[in-house]
């Protein structure tokens, strides 16, 4: 569409369309019974147990501000109760034949999708992602990797030829608030495949699933001390990535932190993978298939509202489309339905918390103070919760700080660029390197892209893709290691 | 309309840009997701019925079934309040008999399929004939199959003289031109269609995606990229073209997921009957069972509805 022509046209307004409310769709809410308890504890080889210290802290629903439950808060004390259960359980576990780990594997799997939709509640109304996310993306994205390291319990001498593959021991992982369930079981699976146990402390404003999936742990029989988990907040997760057991380190989360975390653990000889913040720019070229990548830059930066990770949040398109992208987006994004998580039409849910919308609202504001132009469709925001409607702005420029922060909400920094070398130059230009996307219908292109974006990941003519058998991880400041994939599995043993 | 050089063609190609095969699933895959409730789900269900062609397009068609057709296109069921659907759709040897049928003054509209359906496979001047007999027929809307043998073989400028010249023998007859896309594959092509149609119909014509003869009929994904053709022409030039899907839309769930289509793509301005329309004929039995379902809170039996347009 790009070149097609717009006629001269004299005194008449240019045609629009009108997304309005002739047919203004029913409230669908999610019944399903969450099943959620008033309080949840730690889970301590096997057990859950009381935290010591007696302290709690309130898990809210983003969507209302309401109250979902108290959780215990682990003390030192409680995470080196934990680590020491794990110590405890690692000889028999790493010990047991690969196929005798794998049985339990695929039992948590189907144990999960047994209660997939009460898990898809539970993480919508305590995160505050859409429903139909939770039901189509997280819960079976969760189930897919249990079963997928499942299959390599018993192949671990096939994935490394030639090399005797042991575990590390004792695992510590720390995973963030905008995947809880599946950020867990991107971390379980291959630390259990590979004969280690772990001690996990969830986010703390998204601990419940953490905990209900501590239910099918007991439930599939696990033995005790193989899979602990310790809710709380920063301390917490020092008191356990500085625990002495703790061999290897798993964190995914805020760049900020993840630099802490390697000050604070330089020369400990503890093997660390992290997994931290992006800006991935998502490059439309004149000849994509625009329809196609506006449906890809709306998936890349308004997918969990924002709350990933590697979401396209720079989009880089070429000048001779510019406009027309542009046009294309504001349509788009009209009839994005922001709103309550638990409505199956919601498109966009809650910010995960104030902190966070608080964040947004900062960097929204330096956008417009630094002269980016702002568009925001009229849609109606629930009166209580925290939301933001879906941002795009265009007129960036690479020192904008939209450009440059992660913002990690549905906020989307518009560029241009002229050529191929240019569209590199930019993409490449910030302290990130967590993923990309590449628009043409150019094959070859795509090719050299690929190879010349520093990207953990380059999707092309796609964005927002998963799979457990693919390797996601990062360049620079966006961390080390690879989770999923061979690549995955790699990190959780020791090759001799 | 004259006829425009290959070199515009490859510029037309060009211009409109490439279609992501995958994209287009992902896209309608979404509307899938939609759930539609109480209130919604009425308007949706009532809507789809005033936008049913309701068709018989069968050999052994006679008078008799058409009269049948045609009393249950302006009363599909008991229920006064309900709309007649948009039009009925037959052969054009039933048009006389459609119109004895309906009366000079009907809501509903008679539409006919000629241009040699459903193949088009005969010379320009006959298929121009049978459209010019249909019309002096009674017939207030035509549905005529681009000549896809010539599409394929890249006549692009025949294809498109050809919609010119039926457009012209149509007169004040509403013109809905059908790709048959099972035929043209991809959706590239599809798009393309799209665009060389668009390009020589009138505003309140239609593009239309298949005669339902063949095994794949309308789906979401040519529906999609049929609605955003469109769409993109009107924001172009402000020519509002119509959309028909037809063939293999035979529940009202469906119908519903092709209506979230058009809010999500076109808006409001085409959630109506004089721009968007379903083919089918089993469909109205299904929208009106479900209209009793959520009026009565009760699934009635199949037999508590008049069986008029089924094939038997």
């Amino acid at each position: 569409m790009s070149a097609l022509k717009t006629q001269k046209r004299t005194g008449r307004p240019a045609p629009e369309l009108i997304f309005g409310d002739l047919w203004e769709f029913d409230p669908a809410p999610e019944t399903a019974d969450p099943k959620l308890k008033p309080r949840y504890d730690l889970f301590i080889d096997g057990r859950f147990v009381a935290p010591r210290g007696g302290e709690t802290f309130d898990s809210i629903n983003p969507a209302n501000e309401k109250k979902l439950a108290e959780i215990g808060l682990a003390s030192v004390a409680d995470v080196d109760a934990a680590c020491q259960a794990a110590a405890r359980a690692f000889p028999a576990w790493s010990k047991l034949p690969g196929a005798e780990r794998g049985k339990y594997l695929y039992r948590l799997a189907r144990l999960l999708q047994d209660r997939a939709r009460e898990f898809a509640v539970a993480e919508t109304l305590d995160g505050g992602k859409p429903i139909k996310e939770s039901r189509d993306f997280d819960v079976p994205m969760a189930a897919a990797h249990f079963f997928y390291h499942a299959g390599w319990a018993d192949k671990l001498a096939y994935a490394f030829p030639g090399a005797t593959v042991a575990p590390h021991g004792v695992v510590a992982q720390v995973i963030p608030w905008n995947f809880p369930l599946l950020m867990l079981a991107w971390k379980l699976a291959p630390a259990l495949a590979t004969g280690n146990t772990v001690v996990l402390k969830p986010a703390e404003t998204t601990s419940i699933t953490a905990l209900k999936f501590a239910e099918i742990v007991q439930e599939a029989g696990l033995p005790p001390g193989v899979v602990n988990i310790v809710a709380g907040a920063g301390e917490t997760g020092a008191a356990l990535l500085a625990h002495p057991l703790a061999a290897k380190i798993a964190f995914t989360g805020s760049t900020e932190v993840g630099k802490l975390i390697l000050r604070s653990l330089a020369g400990s000889g503890k093997k660390m993978t992290l997994e931290l913040g992006g800006k991935a720019a998502n490059i439309v070229f004149d000849d994509a298939p625009l329809d196609q990548a506006v449906e890809g830059i709306v998936n890349g930066i308004f997918f969990n509202q924002g709350h990933v990770c590697c979401a396209g949040s720079r989009l880089l398109v070429q000048e001779g489309v510019a406009a027309t992208v542009l046009a294309k987006l504001k349509r788009r994004i009209q009839v994005l339905r922001v709103g309550d998580p638990m409505d199956k039409n919601t498109d966009i849910g809650a910010i995960n918390s104030k902190a966070q919308l608080d964040k947004i609202r900062d960097l929204v504001d330096s956008g417009v103070k630094e002269g980016a132009e702002l568009y925001q469709p009229a849609c109606k925001l629930p009166a209580k919760g925290w939301y933001f409607r879906p941002t795009l702005f265009s007129g960036v420029q690479q020192s904008h700080r939209i450009a440059r922060e992660e913002i990690f909400g549905p906020v989307l920094a518009i560029m241009t660029f002229r050529t191929v070398d240019e569209a590199v130059e930019k993409a490449n230009n910030t302290a990130y390197g967590l993923s990309a996307g590449v628009w043409t219908d150019k094959g070859s292109r795509i090719l050299k892209m690929s190879t010349e974006l520093k990207a953990g990941v380059v999707w092309a003519n796609t964005y927002n893709k998963f799979d457990p058998t693919s390797p996601f991880g990062g360049y620079k400041e966006s961390g080390f290691g690879r989770e999923g994939g061979r690549q995955g599995l790699a990190d959780y043993v020791r090759l001799g | 309309m004259p006829s425009l050089a290959p070199a515009a063609f490859r510029r037309l190609f060009d211009e409109i840009g490439p279609v992501d095969a995958v994209g287009v699933e992902e896209r309608v895959a979404k509307y899938g997701t939609r759930s539609i409730k109480k209130a919604a789900k009425v308007w949706g269900l009532r809507t789809a019925v005033s936008m049913v062609d309701l068709t018989t397009l069968e050999g052994k068609d006679t008078p008799g079934k058409v009269a049948a057709l045609c009393v249950k296109a302006v009363r599909p069921h008991d229920d006064p309040s309900l709309p007649p659907v948009a039009a009925v759709c037959v052969y054009p040897s039933m048009v006389r008999h459609a119109r004895r049928a309906l009366g000079a003054q009907s809501p509903v509209k008679i539409a006919s399929v000629a241009t040699a359906f459903p193949s088009g496979q005969t010379p320009l001047r006959t298929r121009l004939a049978e459209v010019k007999a249909a019309v002096a027929d009674g017939a207030d809307e035509i549905d005529m199959v681009i000549n896809r043998g010539a599409f394929l073989a890249g006549e692009f400028a025949r294809v498109q003289d050809e919609i010119a010249a039926v457009v012209e023998a149509c007169g004040a007859a509403a013109l809905k031109v059908i790709f048959e896309t099972s035929e043209l594959e991809t959706y590239d092509n599809i798009r393309a269609a799209s665009f060389l149609a668009m390009r020589v119909i009138r505003a309140g014509d239609f593009i239309k995606t298949s005669t339902g003869k063949t095994g794949a009929n309308a789906t979401l994904g040519n529906n999609q990229v049929m609605i955003e053709a469109i769409r993109d022409h009107y924001l172009d030039t402000g020519v509002a073209i119509g959309m028909k899907p037809a063939g293999g839309i035979r529940t009202a769930k469906q119908a519903l997921t092709f209506l979230i289509a058009v809010k999500e793509t076109l808006g409001d301005a085409w959630l109506t009957n004089t721009r968007y329309r379903f083919g089918a004929s089993s469909l109205l039995n299904d929208l009106l069972r479900q209209l009793e379902k959520e009026r009565t809170g009760a699934y009635q039996a199949p037999y508590y509805f008049s069986e008029a347009a089924e094939s038997y």
